[in-house]
């Protein structure tokens, strides 16, 4: 019956206009009323449809634009939140399509990601601030007039050093997968991560680095020039309903370079996915042995997935630290770094759409479901509604209740719901559907290696 | 027949005793050798200069006098590990996996020991105590925090590890992780539901903060006292005992005898009549009832706790099984000891030997560093045999 309703959607012009209605009913929906959820959700829906409806790809092509240039700007330029969501779902879009070739692709479990975000993040953290200058000064001090270190516009060529610096970490880190395997390897990232994360936050001295827990700040963005802004304005002004200030502007420039990023990303995933690398990643996940004895060099192989995931986290760290002015080791926790590996184990280990649906679904989990479950919440608190049956008044509710603050609790519910019930994943790779296929008829629930 | 089986009773129970007097000896004496060298070494650097202006001291006289000191420390924070890692090391020798949710347990069990001590408090039975009643209420919290952890950790194993169990390896890693998450978030959801905070401290009562005075050390000037903690003291003492029952209990017993054969050969030993699924619960459930004692002693030493409280640790306390031998009773004893030494080393002395420019908030990366290497170098640890690595 579904798969009736798919086919009939999928046939002829049907797609064309579905999506682009989708679209348009989403933008509208949102324009009208910004803070609505359902709204944001059937734009988000809108936009995912035309991935998933059969459209000719120049038509998706399109839409993929529109979408990215034109509507969200727009959006985002009336209610900045929505600009903050969609810009953390493509950093960690691209964080997760990084993990993915660690995890994924090459099997290689690395619960110490945010290292290599870390990395990243204090590179331009560093560089583009003041604190060249301030290794030793007090930390948290800083003496009046100090100069920045590098010219803003540096920004721009650092997001590349960030890919070049992260490798080499990546490299650097890799280097147990040369002898260990498996949970063993596992703990180890992990250990990395713990370590990283504890460097920054004790390298205050004896030279003052990273400005310990205090964290670096004023981080430089690049810079801006007021004509640009008045272009947007003179464009989209009408639209948006009042002029953009440079500030607001900067939110959406990060979130067009944080896009760009991130179709980077995608394609030079979908380009190793399918190359030879890919390939021997997949032979040496699945089997290193026989990957060996037919000539693949392993290591060299688990090395570079390691150096190329690390990669990606690079380069969105300085983009990361330039949006936020400020980088602290707080952001770089353990926590963090499971974070990404829910995105990864919930959207389909291994899997390029899957993983990008990991990302949005739990980047809108954390910013806005869970926040306005709490926010809900503490507005029934205030009335006085009460459940009739067992007469429970709302006001009695402890204000300690607020799912917003329990994020661990859901991520980890979620990992263990996935790993018993549906380990590949919403959207299992093209390969592991495939194996599932094939294995219907005989066994089931024998495809769930991680 | 029955004779055989009491002196075996009895050597399994001094075994363990002799063991643990020759590790902490051993460790204290290659340690205490190690940093003595170190400071004849750095006599004359700039460290032992700046302890000459500050406090009128050699560098060989202040590592010497503040030796006893730091081994006592030492000691104690590695029967805590010892008794976290246990926990680890038995789940790893019998499933073969991590169970990464133990640190969790411990944080269970530091809750359901602190939250029994304070409504004791509460019913104003603690405060006037005498000692021999204040050590039976901490005998209680110990048995609740046992009770509460191992249940706790049955639990999760019959939800998130067994349906898991024929999964490959790296699956119910990921699910242990995910509920270790989950189980943070619930301690301080029920905390914070009960309490209305989500740290807490344990009520002072009895004499645990005193000190017992061992011995002084005659130096050029005044004598240096060196004195125990009562509550070092205790934790000491509650951790060999129970380090002792443990080993009593997986080598004397029949439950034991069944735990080991599990271990040996899962498959074979279903077919021996073993009841496979009844083993690994116990053996959830008595290495969970350790890490839950083990959290109360955490906080009886360290007095506040919050449901973060158990990762550092619990990463700690799984180098530690991973240095003596994962999988190794005896190795887990070993490893936590000598961490517990490297750390009260490391906290102690590395701010003086650098002169202030790292100090003790080093010691958390020291032990993860061993952990590293000792994974990349020795996976078998230091007394165990190889445990094969599936990927």
């Amino acid at each position: 019956m579904a798969r009736r309703f798919l086919a009939s959607c999928n046939r002829g012009a049907t797609p064309y206009w579905l999506t682009g209605a989708f679209i348009a009913a989403g933008f509208v929906f949102v324009y009208v009323s910004p803070r609505s959820i359902p709204a944001f959700l059937i734009f988000v829906g809108g936009a995912s449809l035309a991935y998933f409806l059969r459209l000719k790809k120049p038509a998706r092509l399109a839409f993929a634009v529109v979408v990215a240039v034109v509507l969200v700007p727009i959006l985002g330029a009336r209610n900045i939140f929505y600009l903050e969501v969609i810009f953390q779902i493509a950093v960690f879009s691209a964080l997760a399509l990084g993990l993915n070739i660690v995890v994924g692709f090459s099997g290689l479990l690395n619960f110490g990601y945010m290292a290599f975000y870390a990395v990243g993040a204090y590179l331009w953290g560093f560089f583009g601030s003041q604190q060249p200058f301030l290794l030793h000064a007090i930390p948290g001090t800083v003496p009046p007039g100090t100069p920045f270190f590098l010219a803003p516009d540096w920004f721009y060529l650092f997001v590349f050093l960030g890919i070049i610096v992260a490798a080499i970490v990546g490299l650097i880190l890799g280097l147990p997968v040369l002898r260990v395997r498996g949970d063993y390897l596992a703990i180890i990232t992990l250990a990395f991560g713990e370590i990283v994360r504890q460097l920054l936050n004790n390298l205050d001295k004896p030279l003052n680095f990273t400005n310990g827990p205090q964290g670096i700040t004023p981080i430089q963005k690049p810079t801006l020039t007021p004509e640009v802004v008045a272009f947007f304005n003179r464009i989209f002004g009408p639209l948006v309903g009042r002029p953009v200030t440079s500030s607001q502007f900067y939110d959406i420039l990060f979130y067009l370079i944080a896009v760009l990023v991130v179709i980077l990303v995608v394609i030079v995933t979908f380009r190793l996915d399918d190359s030879g690398i890919g390939r021997a990643w997949t032979a040496v996940r699945e089997d290193e042995l026989a990957a060996t004895a037919m000539g693949i060099p392993a290591n060299r192989l688990k090395l570079s997935a390691f150096a190329v995931g690390a990669s990606f986290a690079g380069a969105m760290g300085v983009l990361f630290a330039a949006s936020r002015t400020f980088v602290s080791p707080e952001s770089f926790t353990f926590l963090a770094s499971v974070n990404v590996l829910t995105m990864v184990i919930l959207g389909g280990i291994g899997s390029i759409p899957g993983v990008i649906i990991g990302a949005v679904v739990v980047t809108i989990l954390n910013l806005q479901i869970l926040q306005s479950i709490s926010l809900w919440l503490a507005q029934l608190r205030q009335s006085d509604a009460f459940i009739p049956i067992i007469n429970f008044h709302w006001k009695d509710l402890s204000n300690q209740l607020d799912p917003s603050k329990y994020q661990r609790l859901v991520f980890g519910i979620i990992l263990v719901l996935m790993m018993i019930y549906r380990p590949a994943g919403i959207l299992p790779a093209a390969r592991r559907k495939r194996e599932l296929k094939g294995h219907d008829d005989e066994t089931t629930g024998e495809n769930n290696d991680a | 027949m029955r004779k055989i089986l009491g002196s075996d009773a009895l050597r399994e129970i001094l075994l363990p005793l002799g063991r643990m007097a020759v590790f902490v000896v051993g460790a204290g004496a290659l340690f205490s050798a190690l940093m003595f060298i170190l400071a004849l070494v750095a006599q004359g650097s700039g460290a032992d200069k700046l302890l000459h202006d500050t406090q009128n001291i050699g560098i060989v006289a202040y590592t010497l006098s503040s030796l006893p000191q730091v081994l006592i420390d030492g000691v104690t924070l590695g029967f805590v590990y010892a008794a976290i890692a246990l926990g680890y090391t038995m789940v790893y020798g019998v499933l073969e996996f991590i169970n990464f949710a133990h640190s969790e347990i411990f944080a269970v069990g530091a809750f359901a020991g602190v939250e029994f001590l304070i409504l004791m408090d509460k019913l104003g039975v603690l405060a006037g105590a005498s000692p021999l009643i204040s050590y039976m209420y901490l005998a209680f919290a110990l048995a609740v925090a046992m009770i509460a952890s191992g249940l706790i950790a049955m639990l999760m194993e019959r939800t998130a590890y067994r349906p898991l169990r024929d999964a490959p390896r790296l699956v119910p890693l990921i699910s242990a992780i995910g509920v270790s998450f989950a189980l943070q978030d619930i301690i301080r959801l029920v905390e914070s539901l009960t309490t209305g905070q989500f740290y807490r401290v344990i009520p002072t009562f009895g004499n645990f903060d005193e000190r017992v005075p061992l011995f002084s050390l005659p130096t050029g000037g005044a004598p240096i006292a060196v004195n125990i903690q009562v509550k070092s003291l205790v934790v000491i003492v509650a951790a060999v005992l129970m380090l002792v029952g443990l080993s009593y209990i997986v080598n004397a017993t029949r439950i034991g005898k069944a735990i080991r054969s599990v271990a040996q050969d899962r498959t074979t030993a279903a077919l021996m009549g073993i009841g496979v699924n009844g083993v690994i619960s116990f053996t959830f459930l008595i290495g969970g009832a350790l890490g839950g004692a083990a959290g109360v002693l955490y906080a009886l030493k360290f007095t506040r706790i919050d449901p973060f409280v158990g990762f550092i640790p619990g990463m700690k306390a799984f180098t530690a099984a991973v240095l003596g031998g994962i999988g190794n009773i005896t190795g887990a004893l070993l490893g936590g000891i000598v961490l517990g030494m490297l750390e009260s080393f490391a906290g102690a002395y590395l701010g003086t030997f650098t002169m202030g420019r790292f100090g003790s908030e080093y010691k958390d990366i020291i032990a993860f560093l061993v952990l590293i290497v000792v994974i990349i170098f020795k996976p078998s640890g230091l007394l165990g045999e190889q445990v094969s690595q599936k990927a």
